[in-house]
């Protein structure tokens, strides 16, 4: 490890502080004592699927379909977790399943 | 005796009150912790794997115990671990916190309403306010005669406290693992993909989560995975925007 323990803690705290801003700032700017404005109600609605959609293309954005094992794994592992989800809608199932899958693909096989 | 009689009197409403208090908020606490079950398994595996990474790195346990207590971000906890170890430069830290977690502005908007009049429990639900918080308590269906604010206080706690639980014993325990871990950080891709679906067979129409799935890709492909957040979360606000008139014309005519 390069940093000392300061730098460290500093390194964490803004961490923090980069969350923190991202979790509140929507709440200052747009207080309980006032009426929220129509268009920012609106975004509130239809935010939230796209936002997941985000989500998960977020969690697959260092796979690279050109070069080393080209995506297989996690379009393998992604498929193993929407059809276990689709047939037996355990949430718990399809996430172990599909992560078991995953696990075996890019340790055993790629 | 009389006066001690008095001030019996006095206090029993106040001891009413007390009590009703009491047993809302245990009502809460029961309505909200099924919810959380599939969250107990899913962090419990999350927050050991995060432990055993830290501890793969050379971190010690306390380290992923801080860190998932005071961040509580999964993703950005494995981020911040690659921080620590490369060179110091806390402003490269502040910014790419604030572009992954940038998204969880649109939570924030998303839950101006729901958190509205919780008293002083907002502060700690917008502390707590990450992925899987956000979408059960956005989700949930709270029964009427439960308060909401403690529902999603509890949600919120129960969700950091199995982080944190499993952090710590991940941390603690990392060095007797023996097993290979190497690809246990698709857990969260896997629990992101089904919380997908979840939305996606709860709502009617499938415009928003759409949008959000190929503008993401898209930007992805232009971009890059070290900078696509910010432009896939300007372009999912634009279209969005630009489809506000006819989505709301579909939902008043349906």
């Amino acid at each position: 490890m390069t940093m000392t323990m300061t730098q460290q803690m500093i390194t964490i705290a803004m961490v923090v502080l980069g969350t923190m801003l991202t979790r509140f700032l929507p709440f200052m700017i747009f207080p309980s004592g006032k009426p929220t404005p129509k268009y920012v109600q609106y975004l509130g609605k239809v935010l939230p699927s796209a936002v997941i959609g985000l989500l998960v293309i977020y969690c697959l954005k260092d796979v690279s379909l050109l070069s080393g094992s080209h995506g297989i794994p996690e379009l393998v592992g992604a498929a193993a977790v929407v059809l276990l989800h689709l047939w037996k809608k355990n949430m718990l199932l399809s996430i172990a399943g599909g992560t078991v899958v995953y696990m075996v693909l890019v340790q055993l096989v790629f | 005796m009389n006066k001690n009689k008095e001030s019996l009197h006095l206090s029993s409403p106040a001891i009413n009150t007390h009590m009703n208090k009491r047993s809302q908020i245990w009502a809460a606490f029961r309505s909200a912790f099924p919810y959380t079950i599939p969250i107990f398994a899913g962090f419990l595996f999350l927050g050991i794997a995060y432990g055993i990474f830290m501890h793969s790195l050379g971190f010690s346990a306390i380290y992923p115990i801080i860190m998932s207590f005071m961040i509580f971000a999964g993703s950005m906890e494995f981020v911040a671990a690659n921080f620590l170890l490369g060179a110091f430069n806390p402003m490269n830290a502040l910014f790419l916190t604030l572009m992954v977690n940038a998204r969880h502005l649109f939570y924030g908007i998303s839950m101006l309403d729901k958190y509205r009049g919780t008293g002083k429990k907002k502060l700690y639900l917008i502390f707590g306010m990450c992925d899987e918080s956000f979408s059960i308590n956005y989700t949930a269906n709270v029964p009427a005669d439960v308060d909401k604010g403690w529902f999603m206080f509890f949600v919120t706690l129960l969700n950091h406290l199995y982080w944190v639980a499993g952090a710590a014993i991940g941390g603690i325990f990392g060095s007797y693992v023996k097993f290979n871990t190497e690809g246990l950080n698709f857990v969260m891709t896997a629990l992101f993909i089904v919380i997908f679906i979840e939305q996606w067979m709860k709502e009617k129409k499938h415009y928003s989560a759409l949008t959000g799935l190929v503008l993401s890709v898209a930007c992805l492909i232009l971009f890059g995975g070290n900078q696509f957040i910010i432009p896939a979360m300007l372009a999912i606000l634009g279209v969005l925007t630009v489809l506000r008139k006819p989505l709301e014309k579909a939902e008043v005519s349906v």
